[in-house]
């Protein structure tokens, strides 16, 4: 064989020997590292219209608190987490409904509303938003977030539209 | 550059002498035979590993313990090959230690001066069993409840000590939460720390005495 190459036995080990441990590695640890990160790379729990109850019932011009459950399955439990909002009838029009979230935009704390300064009030680290959830105080990056998709139902129910996930 | 940083490490640590000891030490002519010791080992390191990750998922609960198992098995990404390795790599283990120890037999290895090194090696299989044991039960299904039920049965009988042994092993006199929950303890920690104790006293008694000889005709 033209230009062959002399390979002593001890090399010729020692490069079997990486080939292998190597390829070994690779055959296992790419999937170790899909094995840990796997519960980041799935998607949540499925959209859903919550019901929040009867609109005739809610208040004008006044923050009506709400809260609701969403169960998901995450690995082999069902995980119940509670999420929270207000909703602020700003007019009779059953359109003109601003649902805010109560988790602020900080941290996610639970924010309060209190009724004798007219704001919400996170109690984590004192931030203020106004009635429509705009920030007036502290740290928090935006205003409360808000649940744009709703609708009231043929029995005058408010629902909400959650994203699972 | 590297040349500088690997001196300035040798210099401290000692890394040629460590290389020469461990893997470039003299050896008498051997065969494959010879491998098994190695080969336990990095079942053993294997097993370690795998375990660990086992563990990110897994809970040893009578509750959730099958359904974590369930979960590894058929919604993680490559769960069942983590597990299928711990698994067939459990199995692999006890073979290969017993193969070692019947090798050792064999070519008499275990005479002066390595009696402390068999010595040593017998604690490592019996730990090894006892891996095997205890992993047996994690699962939680029908065949590792009654291969408990039985295996700490047999352990109950004996004389005089056996009730005493049986409640100590299952942590009552039923197989309950807390047989579980001693089982995982024992599989994790107890058993592994061992196992990595001995082995270290196992091979530093083989890099100080070499490997034996096989024996000839005039032996």
């Amino acid at each position: 064989m033209a230009g062959s190459h002399h390979i002593s036995r001890r090399d010729f080990v020692k490069l079997t020997t990486a080939a292998v441990g190597g390829f070994i590695g690779v055959a296992v640890g790419l999937p170790a590292i899909g094995y840990l990160i796997d519960p980041a790379l799935k998607s949540g729990g499925k959209d859903a219209w919550i019901s929040l109850g009867k609109l005739a019932d809610m208040p004008i011009g006044k923050p009506q608190p709400f809260s609701f459950t969403l169960t998901r399955v995450n690995g082999w439990e069902r995980t119940a987490t509670n999420f929270g909002g207000f909703i602020l009838r700003r007019s009779e029009d059953p359109k003109d409904i601003l649902i805010l979230s109560s988790r602020c935009t900080h941290l996610a704390c639970q924010v309060n509303w209190k009724e004798d300064a007219q704001v919400f009030i996170c109690p984590c680290h004192d931030a203020k938003f106004s009635p429509t959830g705009e920030v007036l105080d502290g740290p928090p990056p935006r205003p409360l977030d808000r649940f744009q998709e709703f609708q009231v139902d043929a029995d005058g129910n408010l629902q909400i539209h959650v994203k699972g996930g | 550059m590297w040349k500088k940083v690997y001196e300035w490490l040798d210099e401290r640590l000692g890394l040629n002498d460590l290389y020469k000891a461990v893997l470039d030490r003299p050896e008498p002519r051997g065969n494959w035979w010879n491998t098994l010791g190695s080969a336990s080992l990095f079942l053993f390191l294997l097993q370690g590993i795998t375990g660990i990750f086992l563990s990110v998922y897994y809970t040893p609960s009578p509750d959730h313990a099958y359904d974590s198992i369930t979960y590894i098995m058929n919604d993680v990404t490559f769960g069942w090959l983590i597990r299928g390795i711990h698994h067939w790599g459990s199995t692999l283990m006890v073979l290969v230690v017993f193969i070692h120890l019947v090798r050792v037999f064999i070519t008499a290895s275990y005479k002066y001066p390595r009696e402390l090194t068999w010595f040593i090696g017998v604690f490592l299989l019996i730990a090894t069993l006892g891996m095997g044991f205890t992993g047996y039960l994690l699962p939680w299904n029908q065949r590792s409840f009654w291969a408990t039920t039985v295996g700490t049965q047999i352990a109950g009988s004996v004389p005089f000590i056996g009730d005493f042994v049986l409640k100590a092993l299952r942590g009552g006199p039923d197989l309950s939460a807390l047989t579980l929950q001693r089982f995982f303890a024992a599989h994790i920690w107890m058993l592994p720390a061992m196992l990595a104790g001995l082995i270290g006293v196992h091979l530093f008694l083989i890099i100080k005495h070499g490997e034996s000889a096989f024996p000839d005709k005039d032996d």
